[in-house]
């Protein structure tokens, strides 16, 4: 079967994701349910879900998730952790075997902390380490993918309809504060495991749905900076797009909003000065960076959520509450299905980030 | 009395409950309840009046030919698409794209409505879409609309703009007519913004009307206020580019 990159398919999508403010511990149970409705916007190409909070036990480890496609790829991938991290796990990702989800490659994960004598040597921080360790596997070790990667969280993806990818690993046994989710229906390349939403480095993780059309522009300015994509899907380059600007030019989550659904110039004119002079700044330092095309994403960090439209708004998105939870997705249906008396519906304008955290210490 | 006929929508899919709505063609009211988002619902339909509980899914009355559609709540996006004739209310907020290329018949919105409300909107001799917004919209309202008529009412209480931005983009036929004076909302070059006339006051009249019976507003205060009309400007090359009228 041909992988992504190697052919184009042109041709929409399904978000949903539900935040507990308080920190409060979810099953995977809802947010596979808020998928149903919106099954139609999938074409069981790719589903798939973040988790945070779900490895209480091992949280000061980063959790790789790695798909291999054989033993060799496994073992030759293992080597090279072992050279660099001190492994304190090692294990398949449980899976229940269904008949929806078919070609299922290895699927291990391992906690792991970074060698410091190593660290010292690269003068290195822990995270770029672990960054770069994930770009040269899923570069250059053949038949190796790491597609989740941060402290505490996890993502769990696959080809199928995403409620049954839901099933097939087990997510009604973790439990979560934050949780997102994706129906896939792939533009552009053919639907591979690794191409499934979300997609993750460190603790950021991007479900999306649309196309942009600045891909090329984006990629080749973020691939100045080390990242590489390899799957040629819109959604790669978001999300090293994310971990650039936040993690390491240290914008805030509305700046980087700013800059990636950047407000038309008209629009800035008709800002007050000092909003109109921060606006224009971070259009002109970061003008490789501004996303175009349809898109609504959902962007998970560690102890939060931000929401996002393209500034033409053109995929729709809808935000609900209840007490303590907040709800976010493709259709208002999805967030009645997971509580059917959400309050204060809406829909965010184009470029508006709605930012959702978990009360400080709660997570 | 007529007959209402109860369709529960739990665990249907878009085609099934669709294919129940088409068996009870002539028998009065149809009731669904349990909506969760199911599609199309009673597209291209006619001669009949349908009520629904719950969250109907996007395109809702696409095609519509002459059916009348009430949605006790919200509804998602593509309300209307197309449609030619008939009534959809909207006891709730709308998403986006309401009333695309709509080329007849009347949407009544109690709140607000998303980006994109009727966009491409056309009208052609007594085939004359309104579409009328008790709340706000957001951007885009009404780009490239060639004929019909948008009302929008603002009765939304907060801070935003009764209009998000770009509306009447490419406007080169029919109105847009917004309560209030429509201050610091910018429209394009080759739109005209005035005050309403009588004339323009007797055309909304019977929608607003409508609008205030449906939604239990006072039909004499809402008259009574001032109303803007955006017009195409009548030196709008756009108007000689696409169509005479």
């Amino acid at each position: 079967m041909k992988i992504e990159g190697e052919v184009r398919i042109p041709s929409g999508c399904a978000i949903s994701a539900v935040i507990s403010k308080e920190g409060k511990k979810m099953t995977g149970e809802s947010i596979i349910k808020s998928m149903v409705p919106m099954h139609d916007r999938s074409n069981g190409l790719g589903g798939g879900f973040a988790a945070y909070g779900i490895y209480p036990e091992y949280k000061e480890f980063y959790a790789f998730h790695i798909f291999y496609n054989d033993n060799d790829s496994r073992v030759e991938c293992e080597k090279l952790l072992k050279d660099r991290f001190e492994i304190v796990k090692a294990e398949n990702i449980p899976i229940k075997k269904i008949k929806e989800i078919t070609d299922v490659p290895l699927i291990w994960r391992y906690f792991v902390a970074p060698l410091a004598s190593i660290l010292s040597r690269l003068q290195l921080d822990e995270k770029e380490y672990v960054a770069r360790t994930v770009m040269h596997i899923n570069t250059n070790l053949k038949g190796a993918y790491v597609f989740s990667s941060g402290k505490n969280m996890g993502t769990f993806k696959a080809v199928g309809f995403p409620e049954d990818v839901g099933r097939f690993y087990r997510l009604d046994e973790y439990e979560a504060y934050s949780w997102t989710a994706h129906g896939r229906y792939p533009t552009n390349t053919p639907g591979w495991w690794g191409g499934a939403h979300p997609f993750a480095l460190l603790d950021y993780s991007i479900v999306h749905n649309g196309e942009i059309s600045s891909y090329d522009a984006n990629r080749r300015y973020i691939e100045m900076f080390g990242y590489k994509c390899m799957l040629k899907t819109d959604t790669e380059v978001i999300t090293y797009i994310a971990d650039y600007l936040l993690r390491k030019q240290k914008l805030t989550l509305e700046e980087t909003a700013s800059v990636i659904a950047a407000p038309f110039w008209s629009t800035i004119q008709n800002k007050g000065p000092k909003e109109a002079e921060k606006l224009s700044f971070l259009r002109k330092i970061y003008p490789s960076l501004l996303i175009t095309g349809p898109f609504s994403i959902i962007l998970g960090f560690e102890g939060g959520l931000m929401a996002l439209n393209d500034r033409l708004k053109l995929r729709s998105m809808v935000i609900g509450e209840k007490d303590d939870k907040v709800f976010i997705a493709s259709e208002e249906a999805a967030i009645r299905v997971m509580e059917p008396n959400a309050k204060n519906i809406y829909a965010p304008s184009g470029g508006e980030p709605v930012i959702v955290k978990v009360k400080e210490g709660a997570f | 009395m007529e007959k209402t006929i109860e369709i529960n929508a739990k665990e249907l899919n878009f085609k099934d409950l669709n294919n129940k709505i088409r068996e009870y063609e002539k028998n009065g009211t149809v009731k669904i309840t349990d909506l969760t988002g199911q599609r199309f619902i009673a597209s291209g339909m006619n001669n009949k009046k349908i009520e629904l509980n719950g969250i109907p899914g996007n395109a809702l009355g696409a095609y519509l030919t002459g059916a009348e559609i009430t949605v006790n709540g919200n509804a998602q996006d593509a309300v209307g698409d197309t449609m030619n004739a008939g009534k959809i209310i909207i006891h709730g907020n709308i998403g986006d794209a309401a009333g695309y290329a709509m080329r007849g018949g009347e949407i009544y919105v109690k709140g607000d409505a998303g980006y994109r409300a009727g966009i491409h909107m056309k009208e052609y001799k007594e085939k004359k879409p309104v579409i009328i917004i008790g709340g706000k919209t957001g951007s885009f309202l009404g780009e490239y609309q060639a004929g019909g008529l948008i009302i929008v009412l603002g009765l939304t209480k907060n801070d935003k703009p009764l209009v998000g931005n770009f509306s009447s983009t490419g406007m080169h036929g029919g109105k847009l007519i917004l309560r209030g004076k429509a201050e610091n909302i910018k429209f394009p070059g080759q739109t005209t913004k005035r005050k309403a006339t009588k004339e323009d006051l007797d055309e909304i009249k019977p929608y607003i009307s409508n609008f205030c019976k449906y939604f239990n507003f006072n039909e004499k205060e809402m008259l009574s206020e001032e109303y803007t009309v955006i017009t195409p400007n009548s030196a709008n090359p756009y108007k000689q580019m696409y169509i005479a009228n």
